[in-house]
Parts: structure tokens; C-alpha cells; sequence
């Protein structure tokens, strides 16, 4: 099985950054933002922009499966 | 009239127009096994979507939830860490799942198993483990529906005959319409949870606080120490919370249901997609934590947590107002339900029976076998769910500590050589070994850290020395050797 791309595993890490590992650093309640808890807002935030790391992904995954498409057509 | 009348009657409706739908879906489809396990593989985007939404919005999310927010407060944001985080590793452990599945013909997680390792020994304890951590989640559902009947009938009929008639719709219905009939009831079923989520989530703290800002400022006034972690509980911080988010987002999609359904879509690509728009649909969880905040200071002193959400319908809206939610509740309940018990069945009868125990029987008899299966798998979770009384989540979390065992062999399965059969057999006894005995003597967390994560570090450890220490054979997926026969992957590559 091929092995997903560099690129597109570091924009899936992002997430895991944002919203499990630095914990202890935006669990608070203040500052509210928007009226809601720093924590809570927080979360919600990367809701939006988990989004928008893994649409890149899948940018840099399509473009890389058309390329060995067109290297199989190629050989065939 | 009588409010419960009203209430139960709206509920009745609900659920009837529901299973009507998931009936009539499959007169257009010959039923046979592969049909009614996986939906012969030919679901687009929008039916993957519907099937893998209607997976994860469960009576858990809605009940349970708003259950923690009430009884436990800050810890209840892991759920909002996971979802995103699931949709991320699905990105990567998903499609190429689905692509071998298309190859090999696969039909359940532990065919994966089998084509890969070609052990039907290791495939039957996969099969097992995947079936024991199946059903507390069928009894999260099963609970979940007892709540919304006990709630709506005002305390009128006890949940536990509601439980029985409830479950008794939800085998029949698996029983007649398969994948393709359940992910169609996902179409009333969802809409209608999402009007639910907000109008109740915006509307109620605004009738008690007049908005959400102020509803948080009143919580955090009145609760300091609520609203972040360790909240309203003893030993459930930052530590707990990372390996718990790591736990169930790299796991969630080892629930052999949730991971069946990457066999339904069309390709590797509908599931990428998939997975970056899934976050989005998360969106309305929040909306349900304010409704368990709200119950916090309007409804103090609830026995039960996961009353929460229901109990505050009813003290703010009208008896149909309460149907409504009830059946939009009762159809969150039974579609999950419903696909766990498929999964379950199918995986005992096609993995663990067949290979082991009957090696003549035909793809017809497995059929027949998964539907008797489904009706002992839905006592079974019905004798659970009156006999326990865990809070849902907390009955969530002791499954995922189980199918997490079956992380190491996925994926070093996919995309290492050099992993053996016996590495990833030694890696999941020990995974096991160690979550059971944490779980049964109420050690989880053990010294702050989830069990089931301190489980499955050791079960990565183990799978990765022992297969070092083994020697190597070719890998089922191995491009070069000759393809199966026999469709269905199962004993394919036994020697």
C-alpha cells in the first residue's frame, strides 16, 4: 500500500496540534469570546478549520494519484 | 388530552414514517449477502455521507452529552477534540481500506484480517473482540431509547418495556431492509436532528438567560470550577483528555460498523472528500452542551445526567414540541442501533462461526445465520441495558477501549512488510490483558491517563518487537501473488 504523502500527513498533524496536545494552553474560561469560554470557542474555531487543513490535503493527494494514472497509462 | 398521549403519539408517528422508509428502500434491490451487508459497494458521496452521519449522531451525542455537560462539565469537550480529529485520520486510514476492500471483495473489518494475515484464527478473535465491544454501544442506543419513552410519557411507562418494544422494531427492521434501508431512514432522520439541535440548543438558554453569552456567564458565576477540566469531577484533566481524544479518534473508526461503511462507498476518493467535510457537521454538537449548562442551573439535582437534555425539553415546550424531539431522539437511537447489530451479526456468522466451527456453509446460510444473530445480539444488549446502570458515555468508552486493540494490525497491516501474525496476535492479547482488568476493577483512568490508551501504546509496543523477532510471510494484499477465487475474501489465503 502506498503511503499517504509528506505533505498532506504534516496539514493532518496541524489538528492534532491545535486541539489535543497543547491542551493545558487554551483550557480556560477567560477571555470569553463571543460570549463563550476561551476552551469552547477554541474547539468550535478548529471545527472550521480542520476543514480547511484537510482540503489541502486532498489537493496535494489528487494531484498525486492523476500523476501515477498518467505514469500506468504511460507504461501500458 | 393527556400530554404523555400527546407526546408518545408524535413519537409513534415519527418512528413509523421512519421505518416505513427503510422498508421500502430495499424493494428496489435483490436482498443477497453482499447487498445487504454492503450495499453491493455503489454509494456516492451523498449516501456515504448519509450512512456514515447517521452512524455517528447516536443517542450518545444527544442524550449522553448533555448527560456529561450536566454531571461532569469541562471533560465533556473531548467530544468536540475527537470528532474533527476521527474525520483526520479517516483521511489517511480509510481509503486505502476501501480500495482493498473493491480488490479482495471484503465485506467486514476481520475479512481485512484474514486477507491480510490469512489466519482464521486471528480472524475469529477479531471478529470476537469486534462483536463484545459492539454491544455496550447497542445498549448506549437501547438505554437511550428507554430515556426518551420514560421522559415523554412524564414517567407513565417504565423504561424497561419501552426498551423491549423498541428493540423489537429495530431487529425488524435490520432483519428486512440491510445497510441500504438504514442508511435511507439517515434522510427523515438527520434532517430532523439537526432542526432539533437548533432550535432547542439556541432557544432554551435564550428563554433562561436570554442568550448564550449570558447563559456561560451565569455558569461560570455559579460554577467556577465547571466549565474547564478537571470540571465537576476528581481525576479527569489535561492528561486524561489527551490520551482520551487520542483513544477515540484514532479508534473510531475501528468500530467495525464504522469501518464496514469505507466498503460501501464507490472509491478511495468519495471518503477524502468525506472526511474534510465531516468536521462540519459537528457544528451542532456545541448547541447540545448548552442545553445540559442550561438544565445545570433551571433542573439542579437530576438523579441522572443523561435525563438533562429531554428533562429540559419538557419544563420549556409544549407535549408535541416533546414528541418531536422524542422521535427525532428515538430514530438517532435505532439507526446506529440497528447498523451495530448488522455489523455484529455478520461478523459472528461470516468470521467467527463459518471459518471455525462450519467450514461447508453457503453465503445464503451465512445470510440466514447473521439474522438469527441479530435477534441473540439484541437480547443480549436488552439484558445489558437493564441489568447496568453506567452512564452512557462512560458505556462508549469501555467499547472503544476494545476495538482499539485492532488499530496496531490495521495499519501496520496497510502499509508495513514486515509485521507478522503472531506480532499482531501478541500485541492485542496484551492490549486486552491489560484494559480488561483496569476496566473491571474501576482503575480507568489509571493515574490520570484513559485505560484503553495506556492499552493500546502496549499493544503497539508488543505488535512491533514480537513481529521483529518473527519471521516474515507475504502479505495477502501482496500485488504479485495470484487473486483469490473465491469472493468474500474469507479463507482466501488460508494454507
Amino acid at each position: 500500500m502506498k503511503p499517504p504523502s509528506l505533505g498532506s500527513i504534516l496539514l493532518g498533524l496541524i489538528p492534532f496540534a491545535a486541539t489535543c496536545f497543547s491542551v493545558a494552553l487554551w483550557d480556560r474560561v477567560y477571555p470569553m469570546v463571543f460570549g463563550l469560554p476561551f476552551n469552547f470557542f477554541w474547539l468550535i474555531l478548529w471545527l472550521l478549520l480542520t476543514p480547511v487543513c484537510m482540503w489541502g490535503a486532498y489537493g496535494l493527494e489528487a494531484s498525486r494519484q492523476r500523476d501515477t494514472d498518467h505514469e500506468d497509462g504511460g507504461t501500458r | 388530552m393527556n400530554p404523555s398521549v400527546i407526546a408518545l403519539t408524535v413519537i409513534c408517528g415519527i418512528v413509523a414514517v421512519g421505518s416505513l422508509v427503510g422498508f421500502l428502500a430495499r424493494f428496489q434491490h435483490k436482498m443477497d449477502l453482499e447487498q445487504w451487508t454492503v450495499g453491493k459497494r455503489s454509494f456516492g458521496v451523498v449516501l456515504v455521507w448519509l450512512l456514515m452521519a447517521g452512524e455517528i449522531y447516536t443517542t450518545y451525542t444527544l442524550l449522553g452529552v448533555s448527560g456529561w455537560t450536566y454531571s461532569r462539565g469541562g471533560p465533556v469537550l473531548y467530544i468536540l477534540g475527537v470528532q474533527p480529529l476521527a474525520y483526520v485520520f479517516s483521511f489517511f486510514i480509510l481509503p486505502p481500506i476501501c480500495e482493498v476492500g473493491k480488490k479482495y471483495r471484503l465485506q467486514t473489518q476481520a475479512d481485512v484480517f484474514q486477507t491480510r494475515y490469512g489466519n482464521p484464527y486471528l480472524t475469529a478473535f477479531v471478529a470476537l473482540v469486534g462483536v463484545i465491544s459492539l454491544l455496550p454501544y447497542a445498549q448506549v442506543q437501547l438505554t437511550g431509547l428507554g430515556i426518551i419513552v420514560e421522559v415523554s410519557s412524564y414517567g407513565g411507562v417504565h423504561r424497561t418495556p419501552a426498551m423491549v418494544v423498541a428493540f423489537g422494531i429495530v431487529a425488524a427492521f435490520v432483519f428486512v431492509s440491510g445497510v441500504r434501508g438504514v442508511a435511507w431512514v439517515s434522510v427523515i432522520k438527520d434532517p430532523l436532528l439537526l432542526f432539533t439541535a437548533v432550535f432547542v440548543g439556541i432557544a432554551v438558554p435564550y428563554i433562561y438567560f436570554g442568550g448564550i453569552g449570558p447563559m456561560f456567564a451565569a455558569v461560570a458565576h455559579a460554577k467556577p470550577n465547571h466549565l474547564a477540566m478537571p470540571g465537576s469531577t476528581a481525576n479527569l484533566g489535561h492528561s486524561w483528555y489527551v490520551s482520551t481524544v487520542l483513544l477515540v479518534s484514532l479508534s473510531f473508526y475501528m468500530w467495525p460498523h464504522n469501518f464496514a461503511a469505507s466498503f460501501t462507498a464507490r472509491s478511495g476518493n468519495t471518503l477524502r472528500r468525506n472526511a474534510v467535510f465531516m468536521p462540519l457537521y459537528s457544528l451542532t454538537q456545541p448547541l447540545i452542551f448548552f442545553v445540559g449548562l442550561t438544565a445545570l442551573l433551571v433542573l439542579p439535582g437530576l438523579g441522572n445526567g443523561d435525563l438533562a437534555f429531554l428533562a429540559m425539553v419538557r419544563k420549556t415546550f409544549p407535549a408535541w414540541f416533546l414528541g418531536v424531539v422524542g422521535g427525532a431522539g428515538a430514530l438517532t437511537a435505532m439507526v446506529p442501533a440497528a447498523i451495530q447489530l448488522l455489523s455484529a451479526a455478520t461478523l459472528f456468522a461470516k468470521n467467527l462461526f463459518r471459518p471455525i466451527l462450519a467450514h461447508g456453509m453457503t453465503d445464503p446460510q451465512v445470510a440466514q445465520l447473521a439474522k438469527i444473530m441479530v435477534l441473540v445480539l439484541t437480547i443480549s444488549a436488552l439484558v445489558l441495558a437493564i441489568y447496568t446502570s453506567a452512564s452512557l458515555v462512560s458505556l462508549l468508552l469501555v467499547g472503544y477501549a476494545g476495538v482499539a486493540q485492532l488499530l496496531p494490525g490495521i495499519v501496520f497491516g496497510l502499509y508495513s512488510k514486515r509485521v507478522t501474525t503472531t506480532g499482531v496476535f501478541a500485541g492485542m492479547v496484551t492490549g486486552i490483558a491489560i484494559v480488561v482488568p483496569l476496566m473491571l476493577l474501576g482503575r480507568d483512568p489509571y493515574k490520570g491517563v484513559n485505560a484503553g490508551f495506556i492499552a493500546l501504546c502496549c499493544n503497539f509496543a508488543v505488535t512491533g518487537v514480537v513481529s521483529l523477532l518473527t519471521t516474515v510471510r507475504a502479505s495477502g494484499f501482496d500485488d504479485t501473488l495470484p487473486l483469490a477465487a473465491s469472493p468474500g475474501g474469507t479463507g482466501a489465503r488460508s494454507v
